[in-house]
């Protein structure tokens, strides 16, 4: 049985690696040879787990959602990653590299961010170490999530509008890149998702992996056995998908269902379901599924969720997908926007337009649900940052 | 399985590369300019190549645009950019090159990403610039480890010479299998930065070229990425056997009229 554990030199099968300019070697380079020490170290996990508990709040609670429940004909919990501090569960990720940044002595963070929730989670672990912190945000992306633009301002955060390409994550990651390439010794790179080059992709993922250690014991708790049927989540880099389905990669009896943004729809080519559409190919570092034209053009994405809006898909996820490990389903704009209405009317709760690609997956699987199956979707992040796009579309 | 051999018997014959030729022969004060293919206008990579030929530079560097080009800075991507926006592929340039042996023979490197190159298939891409007579290739993203791994052996089979590059953060120990991995010269890289130019190349990195020159590689070395005048120029090729510009190029290439006078701008402001 396959774990999909990272290899030495940084691949989960074909996919992964290390694709840098030599000027970011060394510093990739220090990270491979440090990153597993320092988190393994006793220091580490005990600052780590304490900020995840007094400053996080978590554990994050796992919710029965029973009138969800009820329509799907299964047993439903929600991973509430939406109730950390800062409203998602990029903060996990956030803190723990930044205490390795201070670890390893870097005086300056940067970061990419495509619906500004990676951005306000890195900026807010600046202002609790008192770093300087710059985020690269596409214009795009700056005008449609104003109040994570804010928020990241009011925590002392630079925030750089980058005018390349669509103006969308995949140009925030390029200049987030030159930047590093500028500042390789001083600065360290807070990368939010399962991508770029080796370790990141496996630092984030471990970074994020509390989600599956917590639903764990939560389930077992309460449902007597320690692992679910399916286990749901979005991706877009893949962080929270990474985090919910960490501990189970292995373990077959758990269906892993995961929702990519369709968009307008997969055969519109207003899409950003890079598993689904794209090829083998090469951006930012990692070698990956990517939706790019037969001349290696990387074609620009397109999804109503900021967060999803990238044109390709960590590594790991790659080779799951492609071993058929796990099943990746392209949500439309559409399917996203009613399953969110539906949480919001059923749960009251409000999810953010990404975790509402995860809630479309239900009606997708219905029929497949048999009534004792229990389900575990993780609720990524909250719709605050979404309210302007909800309100236009409320009927 | 048929074995394709011409590429060894080309090699056989000639034996040294056009680029080795270059640095044996001139050895120093070696002017390379680089430039986006497919701008100006989609057709432009022809005329650019002749008219840099004609005004006596050593050799060209010509650039295969890509959408997310993330060792460049902003005069590069903007040209990287429009070019693509002009309509310009690999399949295209290569068809518009196909006889530029007859208008010069001077050296010619393809520079680009490693991801159109993989995406051309890459024993195409290098049989495709072998057969058009291309000498060298660079491809910043792709490292070493990687290079040598999957890479080197197809390069090597069509005889073709494949530049690496190294920078002030990289460890003497590197330094040496880098120099050991290239063929042709080795790049260096002139500071922490991405592509473009810069006024002045300050003490520290005069120091940084004088560390390289007196570590006497294998290979000859050019440096790049902020050559813009003479002074920098003279900086460069003071410490090594000359310099790579590009960024200035393109921005000639806007100021002027033509490409020719583009041209003849670049060499008055580097050759001072």
């Amino acid at each position: 049985m396959k774990n999909y554990e990272v290899s030495k030199d940084g691949y989960y099968g074909e996919f992964g690696g290390s694709y840098i300019p030599e000027i970011l070697h060394k510093v990739v380079y220090d990270l491979q040879e440090q990153y597993e020490a320092i988190m393994n170290s006793k220091d580490f996990k005990e600052e780590f787990h304490a900020l995840l508990k007094d400053y996080v709040g978590r554990p994050s609670p796992l919710y029965y959602a029973s009138r969800l429940s009820e329509k799907y004909g299964c047993r439903i919990y929600l991973k509430r990653e939406d109730l950390n501090h800062t409203g998602a569960h990029k903060i996990n990720n956030s803190l723990g590299q930044i205490l390795l940044a201070k670890k390893m002595g870097k005086t300056r963070i940067i970061c990419e961010t495509g619906a500004g929730q990676h951005g306000v989670a890195t900026a807010t672990a600046c202002a609790l170490m008192n770093l300087p912190c710059v985020v690269y945000m596409g214009a795009t992306d700056v005008e449609r999530q104003k109040p994570n633009v804010e928020r990241m301002k009011m925590l002392g955060a630079t925030v750089v509008p980058v005018q390349s390409g669509n103006k969308t994550l995949k140009d925030a990651c390029n200049e987030a890149i030159r930047d590093w390439c500028c500042n390789p010794r001083d600065t360290f790179y807070i990368i939010g998702s399962t991508m770029g080059p080796h370790p990141y992709p496996e630092m984030v993922a471990r970074m994020q992996s509390v989600i599956s250690e917590e639903i764990k014991w939560q389930i077992k708790e309460k449902e007597g056995r320690d692992y679910p049927d399916y286990l749901m989540a979005c991706i877009g880099g893949g962080s929270n998908a990474a985090g919910t389905i960490y501990h189970y990669k292995g373990d077959e009896r758990v269906n892993i269902v995961l929702a990519e943004a369709g968009g307008l729809g997969v055969e519109t080519g207003e899409t950003a379901a890079s598993l689904n559409i794209g090829t083998v190919g090469i951006l930012h570092g990692s070698k990956m599924y990517v939706m790019q034209t037969e001349d290696g053009q990387i074609i620009e994405p397109y999804s109503i969720s900021a967060g999803l809006d990238y044109p390709g898909v960590g590594p790991m996820h790659c080779q799951m997908f492609k071993d058929g490990r796990s099943k990746v389903l392209p949500i439309t704009d559409q399917e996203a926007l009613d399953a969110a209405f539906e949480l919001t009317k059923l749960e009251g709760i409000i999810p953010a337009l990404e975790s509402a690609h995860a809630l479309a997956l239900l009606p997708r699987m219905k029929d497949k649900f048999k009534k004792d199956d229990v389900v575990v979707l993780t609720v990524s992040g909250r719709g605050d940052k979404d309210m302007q796009t909800y309100l236009k579309h409320l009927k | 399985m048929t074995i394709d051999y011409s590429p060894l018997i080309i090699n056989f014959y000639t034996i040294m590369t056009r680029i080795s030729r270059l640095f044996k022969e001139k050895g120093k004060d070696i002017l390379s300019v680089y430039f986006s293919s497919g701008y100006p206008t989609v057709d432009s990579a022809p005329r650019i190549i002749k008219a840099l030929s004609d005004a006596g530079v050593d050799m060209i560097e010509i650039g295969i645009p890509f959408s997310d080009p993330l060792a460049d800075g902003p005069v590069i991507q903007r040209s990287n950019s429009i070019a693509l926006k002009n309509g310009i592929s690999q399949k295209l340039l290569f068809e518009q090159i196909k006889d530029i042996r007859k208008v010069t023979d001077i050296p010619l490197i393809l520079m680009g990403y490693i991801n159109c190159a993989m995406q051309f298939g890459f024993d195409d891409f290098c049989k495709k610039a072998k057969e058009i007579g291309i000498d060298g290739i660079i491809l910043p993203d792709l490292p070493l480890d990687e290079y040598n791994a999957e890479y080197r052996p197809i390069v090597e089979k069509y005889g073709l010479d494949f530049i690496h590059l190294i920078t002030p953060e990289t460890s003497e120990e590197r330094i040496r299998k880098i120099d050991e991995a290239s063929s042709g010269f080795v790049y260096m890289v002139s500071s922490a930065s991405t592509t473009g130019a810069q006024s002045s190349f300050e003490q520290s990195k005069q120091d940084y070229f004088k560390r390289i020159k007196a570590m006497n590689l294998k290979n000859p070395t050019l440096v790049g990425f902020g050559v813009s005048n003479h002074e920098t120029f003279r900086a460069a090729a003071d410490n090594s056997c000359g310099a790579i510009v590009g960024s200035q190029f393109i921005k000639e290439l806007d100021a002027n009229p033509t490409i020719e006078e583009a041209v003849s701008s670049l060499i008055k402001k580097i050759k001072g």
